[in-house]
């Protein structure tokens, strides 16, 4: 996967105003942020903030470096596209008349993507996978209507050597 | 927190002031109002020294000033809102210049906030950008670990400025929400899991920056403010001899190197001399030592030191490569660092292991001959010239005076004409260039130093921006000296719009005799002397040193016309310096 983003794996204290922290340094120094996903961890003192940036608008060794300087950030981990296993979610909701809806619920099935909820006009589906994939299945769709569509932000971690 | 402790219950408010005891303060710069006043009640009965300030930006700037002064953190305290709002300012000065402070700014309680109370506004919010850390403090509880945290962060690693937003209801002792119970917070209390700055440089990246120097042809020792944070000056002189490598001192390490020593080439930069701005252009190897690569001294970046390697040495690893990529770049406190290179530097044979430099010693004497700084006297019966004005004030002070100034033309004269021999006696706003910085800095200075002489070389627009801050130092007894250089003009701005807008002027003509600054000084309860004349330059300056019961102001009426020289143009190469006119010429024979 040729990609120009690099994924950036952060840990933060789990305090108030660490995101915004976090934001305002990446709007302040010029960084473009492509992705963002935030959660808890396993310990309630810290949250994962995951980022994807794109290292052509930003030098990523001044990104990391400069997100080191918020006393907030506890890790930093910088992921290589090649070393990184990533993962992003996407709920989308498209038409599905009678006379199509056979034809799609073939392309869910080859797809792995998921009903989530359904009228007799549209479907609901759930999917998740490498970014770049969301993109093809929603080009995939595209042709059915989409009415609605929603992605999550990447998360990652990294490789299991070999 | 340990059991075992000599827990006293009081209230937030006493727990505060009591911290600020704790981690040493001896003077806070503050101004009060609703949100604070649970503080100022037990400041009453606190050892600590209170300096009512005239404007929050005063409180700040005066913290600035002690710091630099001292090395020791100054402390500003103010109320929320417009208060905090005001000091905004010394905040971001601070940051840019990596100036250890503490500011506490009330803020309105905490069911209050975000919905718009009096006086609220987002003070962490707003200041996020121009500090090193906030804090919003919710529980009265942990007013005594966050005020020791605030003051770890400020003074560790890069120094910087660090600010506590206090909610009233958790100092207000009619509040039950502001019972706590105090104790002496100490490193085991911190909880920063994110914060651990590293002070060692790497030993094998110190061992190649000693070689590097060892085979250095054209070598350069390009210091920064960083050496004085880190209070390197000794280190660094030793360094300097040792290898006998010339030093440049930049706008925020003028005194670092002796400028009397005959390796100091002086200031770099835009308005740097030409032997110490050539000198780095021509070099072969910058060891650049707690300095950033600003523009103001790298010009034009990529027509910068072109044949230059780079030897970067910081405690913040974010500047190294930030601006220009180095050969050996070394995190790490510059004063162990250049311990370490010294050490290594006497491993690798010393002095004698060097390659020759003794046709680089000559190139740069010869610039030293052919292009001192100069400036024409004035003719009799026309206006002073500021750089006089500045060799007068040098030649008439003791040498461990400390000059606090403003930021103008009147600032890069001072830097320029003022023999620095001694660390901590220059004070300046050098990278945010504050307008006003110098009353209330000099003040601050004082009330930190007080046995020292402390001069504010200012401009007139920079005076008219903080010149009441002089009540506070008449009223509080810290007796500065103000050499004000009263040129009428917003000087700098004149100067780029003589030289690259052809000369229309556009809104810097001030007026030379309004305000009427001996009047304005005298009704804030100081001395006031003007000076039009060239021999009355020395007695007056002699006059206001033999004043030492209220401050005094020297109002110097300076030419307008005058120009600083050498300039580098904004946006040009360093190889494109403009000398003063009088050395143009002799320029044709350089490169
Ligand atoms: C707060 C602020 N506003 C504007 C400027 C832009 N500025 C830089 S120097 C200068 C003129 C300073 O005038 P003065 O204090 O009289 O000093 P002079 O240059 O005449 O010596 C101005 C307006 C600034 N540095 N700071
Ligand atoms: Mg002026």
């Amino acid at each position: 996967m040729a990609e120009k983003f690099h994924t950036i794996v952060t840990t933060v204290e789990n305090k108030p105003g660490v995101l915004a922290r976090v934001a305002g340094l990446f709007s302040r120094r010029g960084f473009n942020i492509e992705s963002l996903a935030v959660a808890p961890t396993d310990d309630e003192r810290f949250s994962r903030i995951t980022f994807t940036v794109d290292v052509e608008t930003a030098p990523l060794e001044q990104v990391v470096k400069q997100l080191n300087k918020l006393i907030n950030v506890v890790d930093i981990t910088e992921l290589d596209p090649d070393e990184a296993v990533s993962r992003e979610l996407m709920l989308i909701t498209v038409s599905a008349d009678s006379a199509h809806r056979k034809e799609l619920m073939e392309l869910v099935d080859d797809w792995r993507a998921y009903v989530l909820n359904e009228n007799s006009e549209q479907i609901m589906l759930s999917f998740s996978a490498r970014p770049d994939r969301l993109a093809e299945f929603e080009e995939k769709l595209r042709p059915f209507g989409i009415a609605e569509i929603q992605r999550t932000g990447r998360v990652a971690l990294k490789s299991l050597a070999d | 927190m340990s059991e075992q402790r000599d827990n006293q219950q009081m209230s937030g408010g006493e727990a505060l002031v009591k911290s600020l005891e704790h981690e040493g303060v001896e003077s806070i710069f503050g101004y009060p109002g609703g949100a604070i006043l649970p503080v100022y009640d037990p400041i009453i009965d606190s050892s600590i020294r209170h300096i009512l300030v005239r404007h929050e930006q005063g409180a700040g700037h005066m913290a600035e000033g002690y710091a630099h002064a001292t090395g020791e953190p100054g402390v500003a305290m103010v109320t929320s809102g417009p208060g905090a709002t005001n000091i905004v300012t010394p905040l971001a000065d601070a940051m840019l210049d990596s100036v250890p402070m503490v500011c506490i700014t009330g803020q309105v309680p905490v069911p209050a906030i975000g919905t718009d109370a009096f006086q609220e506004c987002d003070t962490t919010g707003i200041t996020m950008a121009v500090t090193k850390h906030n804090f919003l403090v919710t529980e009265a509880q942990d007013i005594p670990r966050v005020i020791h945290e605030a003051f770890h962060i400020a003074t560790t690693g890069r120094p910087g400025p660090v600010l506590v937003d206090i909610p009233k209801d958790i100092v207000d002792p009619t509040n039950p929400r502001s019972d706590m119970n105090w104790y002496a917070a100490t490193d085991a209390d911190m909880e920063l899991p994110g914060y651990s700055p590293q002070m060692e440089g790497d030993r094998e990246l110190i061992r190649q920056a000693a070689e590097l120097i060892r085979d250095a042809e054209r070598p350069v020792l390009y210091v920064g403010g960083g050496i004085l944070k880190a209070r390197a000056a000794e280190a660094l002189r030793e360094l300097a001899e040792m290898v006998q490598i010339p030093v440049v001192t930049t706008l925020m390490a003028r005194g670092a190197f002796p400028d009397s020593h005959e390796l100091c080439l002086g200031m770099p930069g835009m308005h740097g001399n030409y032997t110490a701005v050539t000198a780095m252009q021509e070099s072969d190897l910058l060891i650049s030592l707690g300095a950033r690569f600003d523009d103001r001294v790298t010009g034009k970046l990529d027509g910068f030191a072109p044949t230059a390697k780079i030897i970067h040495v910081d405690i913040d690893p974010a500047e190294l490569g930030k601006v220009r990529q180095f050969n050996v770049g070394i995190q790490g406190d510059c004063r162990l660092v250049i311990e370490g290179i010294n050490h290594a530097m006497r491993e690798l044979g010393g002095a004698d292991a060097q390659v020759d430099r003794s046709a680089w010693r000559s190139t740069v004497s010869g610039w030293q001959e052919n292009f001192p700084l100069t400036y024409e006297q004035s003719a009799p019966g026309d206006k002073l010239k500021p750089q006089y004005v500045i060799e007068e004030l040098r030649d008439g002070n003791p040498a461990d005076t400390i000059v606090a100034s403003g930021v103008g033309q009147h600032q890069m004269y001072a830097s320029q004409w003022w023999q620095f021999d001694h660390p901590y006696t220059w004070i300046n706003s050098g990278g945010l260039g504050t307008m006003g910085f110098s009353i209330p800095a000099a003040i601050g200075a004082k009330a930190g130093r007080p046995d020292s002489r402390v001069w504010a070389v200012d401009g007139d627009g920079c005076f008219q921006m903080t010149a009441q801050e002089l009540v506070t130092a008449s009223v509080e007894n810290i007796p500065i000296k103000v050499a004000l250089l009263n040129n009428s003009y917003l000087g700098m701005v004149r100067q780029w719009q003589e030289m690259f807008y052809e000369e229309r002027y556009s809104e810097v003509y001030l007026q030379e005799r309004v305000p009427d600054y001996v009047k304005w000084a005298e009704s804030m309860g100081c001395a006031a002397i003007r000076v039009e004349a060239p021999e009355e330059v020395a007695p007056a300056i002699e006059k206001a040193n033999e004043i030492n019961d209220r401050p005094v102001v020297v109002e110097f009426v300076t030419d307008a016309g005058e120009n600083v020289f050498p300039m580098v143009p904004a946006g040009k190469s360093n190889s494109d310096v403009v000398v003063d006119p009088t050395q143009a010429h002799l320029l044709e024979g350089e490169s």
